[in-house]
């Protein structure tokens, strides 16, 4: 296993004939991902890759059954890009934009639960199941296949982990980039959930940034809930306050959010926080 | 995006909800004549700067006659808060105070919603409350959908007050601060305090608001109350060429891809036993143009002694970024030394390239900042 995609996903590319949605649609299909279609309103019936493109995101659902789409569109469009998915009936939404209003992803996130479908992002590198299923951005070529399950909040940095787990042998079970705005799909808490019931993940590597408290919820909710293995990193120790981090999201905001707080709560249960991203295949392997 | 009180009190006022109304001073002078235009016995001074703990710092105060007002709109006219200089002022008429109450709008993270929050314990540090007494504050998650319907907030309402004239006042702002929210793109919208006068009315005494800087773009009348400070004009001029900047203040001038990895990076400087002079996150993939862009900006920092490239090659290959690098230094003329670290895909073609360049190349982030470190504390 691994969760959330595999082999048999089948994925509808928004947004395909923008720059970013056509060069990242051919890397995911060369990696093996079942990219059965790409949308554009008012260009369906062309090509892009040798993808078909459509003009809605229903005919693809209908004709090709997609059940997993990813989001290129501007933020601008994005909610509207988001909407028309889970009106589609696609079960996982993923939404690499970034850039978006806040306040449209709060509509979006509200309309996806009801339609019983799910949110990855926005703002994120997507995700990855190693040789199975790449839906995202990120570059396939550092992954290796394995048993060590990934959520993190930033993008490049996970790349620099899996860099060191997988140079250390440690494969990956599926990586996920929940991306870094302050209000995302998929969390800490629902993801751990699934590695944990994942066969295939044996231990869980959770990397985290300034701003808000999840990584806190997280740690409460692994002492009670997780049995695997689980180490965590946490960027941003010498951020200053109430200056924005790049992502929206990373902001210590009212004395709260630091990454003090986190580390401190993580290490109160158990958890091994790794000083530097290097270190954090020796303390999986302990 | 943060605003002034008083700009955020023309917002309530064109939403409906009840503020006095203000005069706007720059100079004692302004405020004296402010204090006879509006004919009333007790004034209270704000001063107007975008922090909080204004109350604190003496920059709110009473004032009942002429002389009053003249001597302490000088002395808050002649106050920095945290560092920012008062330059305005607003003069309003003092009102009777029978309760504070305490009302916001937030955008919640774990929630996913705005979120609604009041409480009867209003017109003191909120934060206070939240963490010694939390079960004070009633949080209440606004649907998206549904919006505040009045079911929703007379049962609001009702958790302070018993009287209905009060609960349909209180129902009445509720809805117009959420409106207003909505429709301005609003991450924080705050009453505090929410004032009952001796004769029963509610007026919003004080005014927060914060925008989503995502949303700028469609709210173009709060995008041109926009007054950025020095360090922000600096953010912003990066934001426009696509950086993500913030100055530090140290000497290891940083320029990372990714703002995860930017972060980790200034960590990894400061446990080391360097100070990072910023953070700086050029974007997931690297070209020429975007390096040279970024060295200009860390070379405008006078305090920087040394520059660290931390560079992961994911979908751009390693060798790319190394020519772009080599490209940008054709084009920049500096003595300031130069480490750069380049690891992903075709990471050994990228450092050979760089080999032969007068630039310090290391494989490891941890030696490539162990090397900064060091470069600074010798030139130090």
């Amino acid at each position: 296993m691994s969760i959330l995609i595999d082999q048999n996903t089948r994925v509808v590319v928004q947004g395909i004939t923008g720059r970013d949605g056509g060069f990242h649609a051919l890397k995911m299909k060369d990696y093996g991902t079942q990219i059965v279609a790409g949308t554009s309103p008012g260009k369906g019936g062309m090509f892009v890759n040798g993808i078909p493109v459509f003009n809605t995101v229903h005919e693809t659902v209908k004709l090709l059954r997609a059940n997993t789409s990813i989001i290129f569109v501007p933020a601008a469009f994005a909610f509207d890009a988001i909407l028309e998915a889970a009106d589609a009936g696609i079960k996982l939404i993923i939404c690499i934009t970034e850039g978006i209003p806040t306040l449209d992803i709060v509509k979006a996130y509200s309309y996806v639960k009801q339609k019983g479908a799910s949110l990855i992002g926005p703002n994120c590198p997507g995700l990855i199941s190693p040789e199975k299923s790449l839906v995202g951005i990120m570059p396939a070529t550092v992954f290796k296949k394995g048993g060590v399950g990934i959520i993190s909040r930033s993008g490049t940095l996970t790349y620099e982990v899996v860099y060191h787990l997988t140079a250390a042998g440690l494969g990956q079970s599926t990586a996920i980039g929940i991306g870094g705005d302050p209000v995302v799909g998929l969390h800490y808490l629902e993801l751990l959930a699934m590695f944990e019931d994942d066969d295939e993940t044996d231990s869980i590597v959770l990397i985290g940034e300034i701003g808000g408290n999840a990584e806190e919820k997280a740690a409460s909710f692994i002492e009670h809930h997780v049995s695997k293995p689980v180490v965590a990193f946490i960027a941003g120790q010498t951020a200053p306050a109430d200056k924005q981090m790049g992502h929206a999201g990373a902001i210590i905001s009212s004395g709260s959010g630091s990454a003090k707080e986190k580390i401190e709560a993580l290490e109160a249960v158990g958890i091994h926080v790794a000083p530097e991203p290097s270190m954090i295949p020796g303390l999986l392997k302990r | 995006m943060k605003i002034h009180e008083y700009q955020a009190k023309d917002l309530f006022a064109a939403y409906g909800i009840p503020v006095k109304s203000y005069i706007l001073c720059r100079t004692p002078d302004e405020v004296v004549s402010a204090y006879s235009q509006l004919n009333v016995n007790k004034v209270v001074l704000k001063a107007q700067v975008l922090t909080g703990g204004r109350g604190k710092a003496g920059g709110i105060k009473l004032a009942d006659n002429p002389q009053e007002v003249q001597t302490r709109s000088e002395a808050i006219l002649n106050l920095k808060i945290k560092d920012i200089p008062v330059d305005r002022i607003i003069v309003t008429e003092a009102v009777d105070i029978k309760k504070e109450y305490y009302l916001s709008i937030v955008v919640d993270r774990n929630t996913k919603s705005a979120l609604l929050m009041l409480s009867s314990d209003g017109g003191i540090d909120i934060e206070e409350v939240a963490h010694s007494t939390p079960e004070r504050i009633h949080k209440f998650q606004i649907d998206p959908m549904l919006g505040t319907p009045d079911f929703f907030t007379r049962k609001v309402a009702f958790t302070l007050f018993s009287d209905i004239k009060l609960v349909n006042q209180l129902s009445h702002i509720i809805k117009s601060l959420y409106m207003l929210f909505i429709e301005t793109d609003a991450s924080l919208a705050e009453i505090n305090p929410l004032v009952l006068t001796d004769d029963d009315k509610l007026i919003a005494v004080d005014a927060k608001m914060t925008f989503d800087d995502n949303a700028l773009f469609r709210q173009p009348k709060i995008a041109e109350l926009f007054e950025p400070t020095e360090e922000e004009k600096k953010e912003r001029d990066a934001k426009s060429k696509g950086f993500s900047y913030v100055h530090l203040g140290g000497e290891i001038g940083c320029m990372v891809n990714g703002a995860g990895l930017a972060m980790a990076t200034m960590d990894l400087i400061k446990r080391y036993r360097g100070n990072p002079a910023n953070f700086l996150d050029i974007g997931g993939s690297s070209n020429s143009e975007k390096v040279v862009q970024a060295l200009k900006l860390l070379l405008k920092d006078d305090d920087v002694k040394v520059v660290l490239i931390n560079i992961f090659g994911g979908i751009t290959r390693c060798d790319d970024v190394a020519n772009g690098i080599l490209q940008a230094f054709e084009q920049i003329e500096t003595d300031i030394p130069v480490v750069v670290r380049l690891t992903g895909t075709n990471e050994e073609a990228g450092r050979a390239l760089l080999r032969d360049s007068k630039l310090y190349v290391a494989n490891t982030m941890s030696e490539a900042t162990r090397l900064a470190v060091n470069i600074s504390l010798k030139t130090y």
